[in-house]
């Protein structure tokens, strides 16, 4: 998406007083249920999470609110980075699956008609 | 209800449909909520499960299979194929002369909504950094089209005729009629490329001898979040693939009523022992109305539900891409965003 890094945040944490590094708050700006709920699915399949979800927290305002609590004094932190490498891995496979079978179809297209 | 291993496939693997509604529609194959199911992420079996079929395939539109993926991760790829995936669109309009019946701003609109065939992956966005001075249009991120015609009476009509078509002139104003001037060294980049409206027949105004149109335009790179006009699908969507289940062999006049309350050729009839059965041969065409849930003696016999991580997806453009690039920049948006929060986390970590 186009330019958002001149000094408008796009994360923050946010993190209640006297809690500890497992339970936190990140705020996305610019972000909806496109990443909010596709991020939220890949970080749920990770055993150390205890409790991940996300709210939109007003309609009128594009950011959103993702949490995360972590199990085992794991930082909060690492389940998002894991959640975001593997959500990215997931879309580089779905890609380079699709480039393929799109080419095959194209060539069983072209064969026939030699 | 104790749950059968049976049972339990179904929950994880289908959405049911019942007569009044629809059950088990969120994914629930996280850890630690089914005992005996390895749960966690495994790139592996995913990349093992996952497939991709492609079913139809031309210009502009593509239909193909994603199995075994979750719907969320589906669901991004369309709303980014809808509202992120960036083209070139008609941004400013500036009117020099416009003498027809059609309003300034509504003639404005009408020509925003045109597509315009340029490939926004050799352009940059706009910056729209300076505030109130105007920002010279740059060739790496304007196209600069214009429109001028004027619409004057036929000299060679008959008398009689009363056909606009045989009396006046360039009365009607097509996509045809707008034109490019290239801009600093667009000529030479895009040389053989045809920048202009995708479609020659899009009707923008009617004139009437004396009127005319003089505007030129400015084309912006921007996103359909921003504005309807930018989104490079005409519409893109999926569906679940249906999955209908007889409970029990259904014969005679009962299967000729099962087969009516599907759509065709869904189901089929076969002779079997002289008797007709009825036998699901296609569910894929279903488009699952769940009439056979209104009738009462038929309602028992079939289990129907969709398999949740089968996706049906149409994607149908409006011509500047190609549908099956279209998908590409799609996951390629997504890859972005997701690169985008590990930079900012990395750099926060390295604070």
């Amino acid at each position: 998406m186009a330019g958002n890094g001149e000094k408008k945040p796009i994360l923050e944490m946010v993190q209640a007083d006297g809690a500890q590094e497992d339970c936190v708050t990140f705020v996305m700006h610019d972000e909806d249920h496109t990443l909010g709920n596709s991020l939220r699915y890949m970080i749920m399949k990770n055993p150390d999470v205890e409790f991940c979800g996300y709210t939109i927290t007003h309609p009128s305002e594009s950011k959103i609110n993702f949490r995360i609590q972590t199990r085992g004094g794991v930082p909060a932190v690492e389940p998002l980075q894991k959640g975001l490498k593997d959500l990215h891995e997931v879309c580089q496979h779905v890609l380079n699956t699709f480039q393929t079978k799109v080419n095959e179809y194209k060539e069983r297209e072209e064969t026939p008609m030699e | 209800m104790a749950a059968t291993s049976r049972n339990v496939e179904e929950i994880r693997n289908r959405v049911i449909l019942e007569e009044f509604g629809v059950k088990n529609v969120h994914t629930t194959d996280f850890p630690g909520n089914y005992p005996g199911f390895q749960d966690c992420w495994d790139m592996k079996n995913f990349q093992k499960n996952f497939r991709i079929d492609v079913v139809r395939l031309d210009e502009n539109n593509i239909e193909f299979d994603m199995v075994g993926i979750d719907a969320a991760i589906a669901n991004a790829f369309r709303r980014i194929l809808l509202a992120e995936v960036p083209t070139m669109a008609i941004e400013k309009v500036f009117i020099y002369n416009n003498t027809s019946i059609v309003q300034d701003e509504v003639l404005a609109h009408r020509l925003g909504l045109v597509p315009i065939k340029a490939d926004p992956r050799l352009f940059e966005y706009k910056n729209i950094a300076e505030e109130s001075g105007e920002q010279d249009a740059s060739e790496i991120d304007t196209i600069q089209l214009h429109l001028k015609i004027k619409c004057s009476r036929n000299p060679r009509a008959s008398k009689e005729s009363s056909d606009p078509r045989e009396l006046y002139l360039n009365h009607m104003v097509y996509s045809k009629d707008i034109k490019w001037d290239p801009l600093g060294n667009q000529a030479d980049v895009f040389a053989d490329c045809r920048i202009g409206a995708v479609h020659d027949d899009i009707l923008i105004a009617q004139l009437r001898p004396g009127q005319e149109l003089d505007v030129v335009m400015h084309c912006v790179k921007g996103i359909g979040k921003d504005h309807a006009k930018f989104s490079p699908v005409a519409t893109a969507s999926y569906r679940l693939l249906p999955d209908i289940t007889l409970m029990e062999p259904v014969e005679g006049e009962k299967a000729e009523r099962l087969k009516r309350c599907f759509s065709c050729g869904v189901i089929d009839l076969e002779d079997v022992h002289g008797k007709k059965v009825a036998k699901v041969v296609n569910s894929r065409l279903d488009t699952c109305s769940r009439e056979v849930l209104r009738h009462e003696d038929l309602k028992n016999l079939v289990k129907l539900g969709r398999v949740r991580d089968h996706f049906i997806f149409t994607v149908e453009s409006t011509g500047i891409l190609p549908a099956d690039v279209l998908m590409q920049e799609a996951i390629k948006v997504l890859m972005a965003k997701c690169q985008m929060f590990l930079n900012e986390l990395s750099c926060a970590g390295t604070q």
